[in-house]
């Protein structure tokens, strides 16, 4: 049996970061690879907002903002938010319910690195062509291979493969949180997070199957001459709405989940109180998941699929409300009562709640099908989900990360930068989003590069374009404050600097490879603050101290993802005009590459390693 | 006194609403609706914002007091009471809401099935459109030859609208068809038959009323009113590619004595180039034999006119009335409020678009002629300025 020494032999950091299967590592490396998308997509706003900033602006062409408004809209959700919604559940998961990592690490990371090579698909697109350029939605036949260049060719294998890297990781942690639970920890004593991250990955295995088939259909017509969604040889394009939908509209509750979660950690955290009706929000959550598939034609109303089928619909869709405001109740209440401290964390957490409601009133308004005629692919449209996703996310995601920064880095964000940040991208969010909603009554559609002079569209554009820059700044002051508080933030010895009260905070800090030395016993919700109140003030122990086992790292996951990439960007040869390299030689060198590493795999006997016992005792001396 | 009140309170919010109306163009906006349709999603819209406001006033109440009033002081201790819930405001916080998307569901559904109004029957049949797929009913009197000016009478005009990058082709019944400004008369429903020859677009009129998507191989229907003659803006609410955001169109609409003049006048100039027996093959026909098929009509060419055949314009814009569906008809171009509703009306833009289109509506199909002599373009320039049908309708 392998010891330690084979783990840890003199292998350079960078390997460490590549072949890791550490839980916390790939949260940090879902962190970077969040971050990186999300600057970029944020920086593309910026230069929409430019763009629109006066009437008739030459700054971007038609072309370029086409291809912006796609890349924007598929980047953020795809390869920014699910990411960074991935890298806290990677973190926070496995500790909240006492486990040493998650069900399958090897997946974990083939996960990671399957996502993070079809985000690099789809970025490559700048250098063949141009980018796709047919809203994130992609609707045929604007996306068909007649309407649409290479660019959708990398949109569609992109996101096709970063789509399976998601799929992967959701189903691990399924069978993590199903499995992998600390003695005593029921799932009516898990954390919300643990329960939104549930959720949210059962319906990632159900909507993202459907995208994958849209995909590959989309994929067939626009490679090999199907006829899918083609009109003219009896295809139907509704039918990709369809598709994409029942896939679009759980994924945004697939991104907001996670972000409930967090806010459901972070407001009871500095509350100083447990959640209000907690039993009311976890089934709140299980509703809404539910209601999630039952609402995608709210995005079709227009389409004229006919009176009862939208009414169906509106009548699903205002009944995803009623759970959605019992969770903003339930955290209004549990911060009633309480002793609110407002760090930066508490700051977009609690904000939250506000800002969520004012994009859950306009969600309902746009259930009203009759007057959704109306509002329908307008800017009042854009002003709805941008209050949901950088309203409700981005403040959830913010949150989470002021919150478990201390936790995964060993130090805390700076708390004065944090505030600015705050006011910054708080102000700035509803400056540039608030008026978008009048901007669409009065006859601004989406999507829109330009507008006509005299329609009274400038005043308004221009006060959101500068609400967008100072969002930016927002953001610029968050970078700075990160590699400020790498310097001169002071380290963290505690285990909880926050007196938070769920069990990551029970662990050592910074977290130790193992997580913890011995698995915890759990009596009861909130375990970490029960036994600071009830009990010793450290968790008990459910086991004797004894050798960890712990996985060895592995290369393969990257190879396996790179294997894809390589097939992918040989399909998308096959669209090119003048391959350099005949494209089948490129796909078959990406299958082997895949298949080749799976194989390794599954001949390669790997037990893993222990940690002895000796030095886990060391270890835990000193961090105390 | 109480209800005075409360009312009162309320006021502000429509306040603000006449405050926006101000804000956005006259005939655009759908703050200021111009007919039934426009006026009811306004009434509507407005009573979910009073529903809305009631659950926003209370959550930022609840919200605001709780964190000024549960602040933490600095050296506080003290452990607040772990509350576990409460079942009681759990289920006032579902019933309530309950309520009040029961109140909004109605008028949903009612309004859902009042846009879908199918138009009469009769009208359906006339001018050949295609019936909607749900209007099964209307087969029957299809097969009584009907004229366009009998459904007129009965006050059920349908209008074909053809969606293409990035233009608008309206096909009326009678068989001409104008581009980019559609006619209509006040007063009366005039529906709109939907579709697209290339890729989505949506035919939206703000201040007339709600939008819906024109899809390829898909027919679509829904019906619009003005209440005033005047020019409502229209414009293209899907993403159809680059010049989305200037695929705009014009209804324009007139007293309906008015209408029927101008309709009189555009079926004349269709009746003047006689010898085309329908869309299709009046494309080809211009295309494949030139002028000269032009000649046999009575159209006495004048120089511009005979350019315009020259150069090869007439292939995709018609001059007669009827269009070809390659680019929009020109047969009223003098009456246009705007050149390729992106461009003012003078002769230095008209020259410019058509030297190089490309250059205004990016991704567009018609071709560029960046070589055109001077003397071939102003005659064509004083041709198209000639052809109107409102000042024919006037004489």
């Amino acid at each position: 049996m392998a010891t330690e020494t084979a783990a840890n032999n003199n292998k350079s950091v960078l390997w460490d970061w590549l072949t890791t299967v550490d839980h916390k590592k790939l949260a940090v490396l879902y962190l970077i690879a969040g971050a990186l998308f999300f600057i970029k997509a944020g920086a593309m706003a910026i230069f929409m907002r430019i763009q629109l900033m006066s009437a008739e602006n030459t700054f971007l062409s038609g072309q370029t903002f086409n291809e912006f408004i796609t890349m924007h809209g598929t980047i953020m959700l795809f390869l920014a938010v699910t990411p960074l919604i991935f890298a806290f559940m990677n973190f926070a998961v496995p500790l909240q319910i006492g486990a040493r990592d998650v069900a399958f690490p090897f997946v974990n990371a083939l996960g990671f690195w399957i996502f993070f090579f079809g985000g690099l698909l789809v970025s490559l697109s700048w250098f063949f062509g141009g980018a796709p350029d047919a809203g994130w939605t992609a609707y045929v036949p604007l996306s068909s291979g007649e309407y649409a260049d290479l660019g959708l060719d990398f949109y569609v294998l992109g996101l096709q493969i970063s789509g399976l890297g998601t799929l992967i990781s959701a189903i691990n942690f399924i069978v993590t949180i199903i499995n992998m639970r600390a003695p005593g920890m029921t799932m009516m004593r898990m954390p919300l997070f643990c329960w939104t991250g549930l959720v949210t990955s059962i319906l990632i295995v159900f909507a993202f199957t459907p995208l994958a088939a849209g995909l590959a259909l989309l994929m067939l017509d626009r490679i090999f001459g199907g006829q899918f969604f083609m009109p003219d040889a009896g295809g139907n394009p509704v039918l990709w709405q369809h598709i994409f939908w029942i896939f679009g509209h759980p994924e945004v509750y697939i991104l907001v989940l996670p972000a409930f979660g967090i806010i459901s950690e972070v407001v009871p955290a500095f509350s100083r109180k447990r959640l209000f009706g907690y039993t009311a929000m976890v089934f709140a959550t299980l509703i809404i998941a539910f209601l999630s598939f039952m609402v995608w034609v709210h995005h079709m109303f227009t389409v004229g699929i006919g009176p009862i089928t939208n009414s169906v619909f509106a009548i699903a869709t205002m009944a995803i409300g009623v759970p959605t405001g019992i969770k903003i109740f339930n955290w209004l209440f549990t911060m009633w009562g309480g002793k609110i401290t407002f760090n930066t964390a508490m700051l977009c957490a609690s904000s939250f709640v506000p800002t969520f409601v004012l994009g859950g009133v306009t969600g309902v308004m746009l259930a009203m099908v009759p007057v959704d005629y109306l509002y329908h692919d307008t800017y009042f449209v854009v002003a709805h989900f941008h209050y949901i996703v950088v309203g409700g996310i981005a403040l959830g995601l913010l949150a989470g990360t002021y919150y478990w920064y201390p936790k995964m880095f060993g130090h805390k964000l700076n708390e004065k930068l944090g505030q600015l940040m705050f006011w910054l991208f708080y102000i700035g969010f509803h400056l540039t989003f608030f008026i978008q909603h009048i901007l669409g009554l009065i006859g601004m559609p989406r999507r829109v590069f330009t507008y006509l002079e005299g329609q009274g569209m400038e005043t308004m554009n221009l006060v959101s374009s500068i609400g967008a820059f100072m969002m930016g700044a927002g953001v610029v002051v968050l970078l700075i404050n990160i590699v400020y508080s790498a310097f001169t933030s002071e380290r963290i010895t505690v285990r909880d600097p926050w007196d938070a009260r769920t069990l990551e905070w029970s662990t050592t800090t910074p977290v130790p490879e193992y997580n913890f030395a011995q698995t915890p016993q759990v009596r009861s919700l909130d375990p970490w603050f029960y036994e600071k109140v009830h009990g010793e003030g450290l968790m008990k122990p459910a086991e004797p101290m004894d050798d960890i086992h712990m996985p060895n790292g592995s290369i393969l996951p990257l190879t396996i993802g790179l294997g894809l990439f390589v097939w992918g960007f040989g399909m998308i040869m096959l669209e090119m005009a003048n391959p350099i390299i005949t494209p089948w030689i490129v796909i078959g060198t990406g299958v082997i590459i895949t298949f080749g590493s799976m194989l390794l795999h599954s001949i390669h006997e790997d037990h893993g390693y222990h940690i002895p016992l000796d030095k886990i005792k060391k270890i835990e001396k000193e961090v105390g | 006194m109480k209800g005075r009140i409360g009312l009162w309170r309320f006021l502000p919010l429509t306040a603000l609403f006449f405050l926006l109306a101000g804000c956005g163009e006259d005939r655009l906006t759908a703050l200021d609706p111009y007919g039934p349709q426009a006026q009811w999603i306004l009434d509507n819209m407005i009573l979910s914002l009073y529903v809305m406001a009631l659950v926003i006033i209370v959550v930022f109440t609840l919200f605001f007091i709780a964190v000024v009033k549960f602040r933490r002081r600095p050296g506080d201790d003290e452990i607040p009471k772990q509350v576990e819930g409460s079942k009681v405001l759990e289920i006032t916080w579902t019933v309530i809401p309950v309520i009040l998307l029961a109140i909004l569901a109605v008028p949903t559904i009612w309004g859902t099935y009042y846009m879908a109004e199918e138009a009469p029957e009769a009208a359906g049949s006339s001018g050949g459109e295609q019936e909607n797929a749900e209007g099964e009913e209307g087969e029957d009197s299809g097969e009584e030859p009907e004229n366009a000016e009998e459904a007129e009478e009965e006050g059920a005009l349908v209008i074909d609208v053809t969606g293409h990058q990035f233009w608008w082709q309206f096909d009326y019944p009678d068989g001409f068809s104008a581009g980019n400004e559609v006619y209509i008369p006040t007063n009366q429903k005039v529906w709109f038959d939907l579709s697209a020859s290339d890729v989505i677009h949506s035919f939206w009129v703000p201040a007339l009323g709600g939008k819906i998507d024109t899809i390829p191989g898909v027919d679509n229907s829904m019906w619009l009113e003005a209440n005033e003659p005047g020019v409502y803006k229209g414009k293209c609410a899907e993403l159809c590619g680059p010049s989305h955001a200037l695929m705009d169109f014009k209804v324009i609409a007139m007293e309906p004595e008015e209408y029927e003049a101008w309709e009189e006048s555009m079926t004349g100039q269709e009746a003047s180039g006689e010898g085309e027996s329908s869309e299709e093959e009046a494309a080809e026909e211009e295309q494949s034999s030139g002028n000269e098929g032009s000649e046999e009509g009575d159209t006495a060419a004048s120089e511009g006119r005979q350019v315009f055949e020259d150069q090869g314009c007439i292939g995709c814009h018609a001059v007669e009335g009827q269009g070809t569906g390659q680019g929009p008809t020109l047969s009223n171009f003098a009456d246009r409020e705007k050149i390729a509703n992106v461009l003012d009306v003078n002769n230095e833009n008209l020259e410019g678009w058509i030297r190089n289109p490309d250059d205004f509506k990016q991704g567009n199909n018609m071709p560029a002629s960046p070589d055109m002599s001077d003397e071939d373009m102003d005659a064509i320039i004083e041709f198209l300025n000639s052809l109107s049908a409102e000042e024919d309708m006037n004489q």
